[in-house]
């Protein structure tokens, strides 16, 4: 039956999560992202423990029992937009910080076997897709692994990897053989410390300042065998290469809608700070008038309003269908574009609107005017949202639609 | 009672209303849109057959002829939506006494229930309309220029409405006027009442509504007649923002059309030897509509959920009218630009969509849910 409201369990986490970002990240958000690169924030080290056994997302800070009725569920993926929105409220950066709930985490817990989790559950685990020739075209990845014996020897430049240097260890997605195109794309776990992996350069960045973002080269790097998540068979035929390749990328349909979710986050903080900055100044819309009988002021709010609370919708729509196993991919793209770009540009007027108080860093609105810009770039831009989105709605291959 | 979830799935109930309505509107509803807007009027027997799916019956008390369903608004935006796919004017015209209905269920008596719900049951199509829009640029809902006069043998109506939905042929027009020292108030005026003139407003859209302008001149009504008598005072917030709703989902509804239609365009359009749907700017424009459409939708039926659950929804459908006047209108104009200049030929429907959606940001007081 069609509810859109939020039950119990779920709103009871919102509130404890808000609170945990209202005490432990606002108070200090503003010092850490003047103090970048530095060690991970120690306010930060007792969440990293409650978070605890790698179970991957940030919801398992608030994991409990998957609630069903009438065979509907309200699960893992729809408390985990729950949590990411509340905490990108207090602080994106510091969210991204907690130790032990890296996106790697998130991979191992999805396709990693039983000894695998076991091994690297209880470590910080990062994600190192990007290099510096390839960006959202997932499929050009030129680092390599090559088998030789009980080993694999990793070679090859990862870039823009979250918690690549603070983290304990990284999932490298590598190639088994470039010839092979996608099909041949693997993960590998690669532990810090081990001979040929570099931490190269942490990046300067305009946001997410706290978050420490590392370049990451490996060099005849050798790791054991049985360090690769997933099979390591190659398919043969082109369906079942197809096949693959798209398993790798299922992994987004549960990540983008949390990435959207800090979008909603970040946005609702500018948001509620202007409000409050408005109404100590005697603004406070009240939804009483047609939007052209309010203030330009008030319209903007409203129009904001709108947007937000529409991909907010989008987002639990798009979790919600994980939670229920019904495939998702194409919501997952809305609620990523939707999100992501009016992220943006609602912290971007927030700033505006408030003036002075809003460009100031007396304030947290520019800070979430530039925490806000890589939403809509990072798990995919909003460009290559639009794209998974217009493939789906018009029944087009990649190679129809470029 | 369990706690309930977040959750998107129809009933069994909904599942299949929507099925037939869905069926009704791509086979009948789209086999007479473009006479009925180049005739400005539906074909003849067009609302006495639309009876037979007893859209305005079903909530009518069985005390008086009805079949005494539940009155549900979420029910009701599915439906809007549904007819609303097939053309807008010809389901707001099959929605507009039922939002006659919802409103007199909604506030008014048990006498005025019986005494204009009645008539309503019947087999053939009898309409009923509401009149709140008035003809000024800065027209809004709380701020009425019609003005309603309190005498001793009932009330005197003086004032002017436009954009009444089958205002020629409604039984009973619910007019939302400003009585003095009470504020805005309904009165229900019956047909031909002395001192009422109407004239036709054709307008750009939705053209075989009958839109209609009333000159109210010295009408004068029963002290029966108004809305809630003496018991209750006119909720005139709930009545706007039910209608709100109803005209979003009319419109989500019309943007899926849209949609629906320029997919098949795109794909088989070819230039420079190949669809242009290969290429990313005329694909990106699709994949806005379909982004932006699911996101009216949700706003829409959130806002009637909480409504249908009896909690406060004005918040939500204020938001939803504001996404869905701005998005409508830029899924209408971008469905046109998709077809390029067969878009602007009446040839194809798209043109047809543009004008009506042109009317979401307008309409106030209609198709209440």
């Amino acid at each position: 039956m069609i509810n859109l409201e939020l039950p119990q369990r779920l709103t009871n986490s919102q509130s404890m999560m808000n609170s945990i970002a209202s005490s432990i990240f606002r108070p200090v958000a503003r010092k850490y992202d003047g103090l970048e690169h530095t060690e991970a924030p120690k306010e930060l080290e007792m969440l990293g423990k409650l978070a605890g056994q790698g179970d991957g997302a940030v919801a398992a800070a608030t994991k409990s029992g998957d609630e069903r009725v009438a065979g509907i569920k309200n699960a893992g993926n729809m408390s985990g937009i729950i949590a990411t929105t509340e905490l990108a409220w207090g602080c994106c950066g510091m969210m991204l910080s907690i130790p032990g709930v890296g996106l790697g985490n998130a991979a191992i817990s999805a396709v990693g076997n039983k000894e695998q989790k076991e091994r690297f559950g209880k470590l910080y685990c990062a994600m190192a897709i990007t290099e510096p020739s390839m960006g959202s075209d997932s499929a050009g990845v030129q680092t390599t692994a090559e088998q030789e014996g009980e080993e694999w020897v990793i070679n090859g430049e990862k870039i823009f990897v979250t918690a690549g240097e603070r983290g304990d260890a990284v999932v490298v997605w590598a190639s088994l053989d470039r010839s092979l195109g996608k099909a041949a794309l693997k993960s590998f776990v690669v532990e810090h410390g081990t001979p040929g992996m570099t931490v190269t350069r942490t990046e300067d960045k305009m946001g997410l300042r706290i978050s420490d973002t590392a370049a990451i080269s490996f060099v005849n790097c050798r790791i054991p065998k049985s360090n690769i998540l997933g099979s390591a068979e190659i398919a043969d035929t082109e369906e079942a290469r197809r096949k693959a390749f798209g398993g790798v990328m299922q992994t987004f349909d549960n990540t983008r809608p949390q990435v959207a979710a800090m979008a909603l986050g970040i946005a609702r903080g500018a948001l509620e700070l202007t409000r409050e900055l408005l109404k100590k100044e005697g603004v406070d819309p009240q939804y009483d008038k047609p939007l052209y009988s309010s203030t330009a002021l008030e319209a903007e709010i409203y129009n904001m309003e709108a947007d937000l609370e529409a991909a907010r919708l989008l987002t639990l729509k798009a979790a919600w269908m994980a939670d229920n196993k019904q495939p998702n991919p194409k919501e997952a793209s809305i609620c990523k574009a939707k999100a992501g770009r009016v992220g943006n540009q609602v912290t971007l007027k927030c700033v505006e609107l408030c003036g002075t108080l809003g460009y100031s860093e007396e304030q947290l609105l520019e800070k979430f005017a530039r925490d806000s810009k890589i939403i809509d770039i990072f798990e995919g831009t909003q460009q290559i949202q639009q794209l998974v989105v217009a493939r789906h709605v018009l029944g087009k291959s990649s190679k129809e639609l470029k | 009672m369990t706690e309930q979830l977040f959750d998107l799935t129809l009933t069994e109930d909904q599942r299949i209303t929507r099925e037939s309505l869905q069926r009704y509107s791509d086979t009948e509803l789209n086999a007479i849109s473009r006479s009925s807007d180049e005739n400005s009027v539906p074909p003849k027997d067009f609302l006495d057959n639309s009876m037979m799916l007893g859209l305005s019956i079903l909530p009518i008390p069985e005390a008086y002829g009805g079949a005494g369903m539940d009155r549900t608004p979420l029910s009701n935006v599915l439906n809007a939506e549904d007819l609303g796919r097939g053309d807008m004017s010809l389901a707001i015209a099959m929605l507009t006494p039922l939002a006659f209905v919802n409103t007199v269920l909604d506030q008014g008596t048990e006498r005025q229930k019986e005494k204009y719900l009645t008539p309503l049951a019947a087999e053939k199509f009898v309409a009923a309309t509401i009149a709140i829009m008035e003809p000024r640029a800065t027209f809004e809902p709380s701020t009425l220029e019609t003005k309603a006069v309190k005498k001793e043998e009932g009330y005197v109506i003086n004032g002017v409405k436009s954009m009444v939905a089958l205002g020629e042929s409604s039984a009973f027009i619910l007019v939302i006027a400003d009585l003095e020292g009470e504020g805005p108030s309904g009165f229900i005026v019956e047909m031909d009442a002395e001192g009422l003139r109407y004239t036709e407003e054709k307008c750009m859209g939705l053209r075989p509504l009958e839109l209609s302008r009333l000159h109210f001149d010295n009408v004068l009504v029963g002290a029966s007649a108004k809305l809630g008598e003496n018991e209750k005072t006119l909720d005139l917030q709930r009545l706007i923002d039910l209608s709100r709703l109803g005209t979003c989902a009319l419109s989500v509804g019309c943007c899926q059309a849209v949609l629906d239609y320029v997919i098949p365009y795109v794909n088989d359009r070819v230039a420079f030897g190949e669809p242009i749907s290969n290429r990313q700017s005329v694909a990106f424009m699709v994949a806005n509509i379909a982004i932006e459409l699911d996101g009216m939708r949700l706003m829409v039926l959130r806002a009637a959920s909480r409504a249908e659950q009896g909690l406060d929804f004005h918040k939500e459908a204020y938001l939803a009218r504001t996404l869905c006047a701005k998005q409508a209108m830029e899924i209408g104009t971008n469905g046109v630009q998709l077809l390029g200049g067969h878009g602007f030929c009446r040839e194809h429907p798209v043109e047809l969509w543009y004008r009506n959606l042109r009317a979401i940001g307008i309409l106030e007081g209609i198709a209440s849910i």
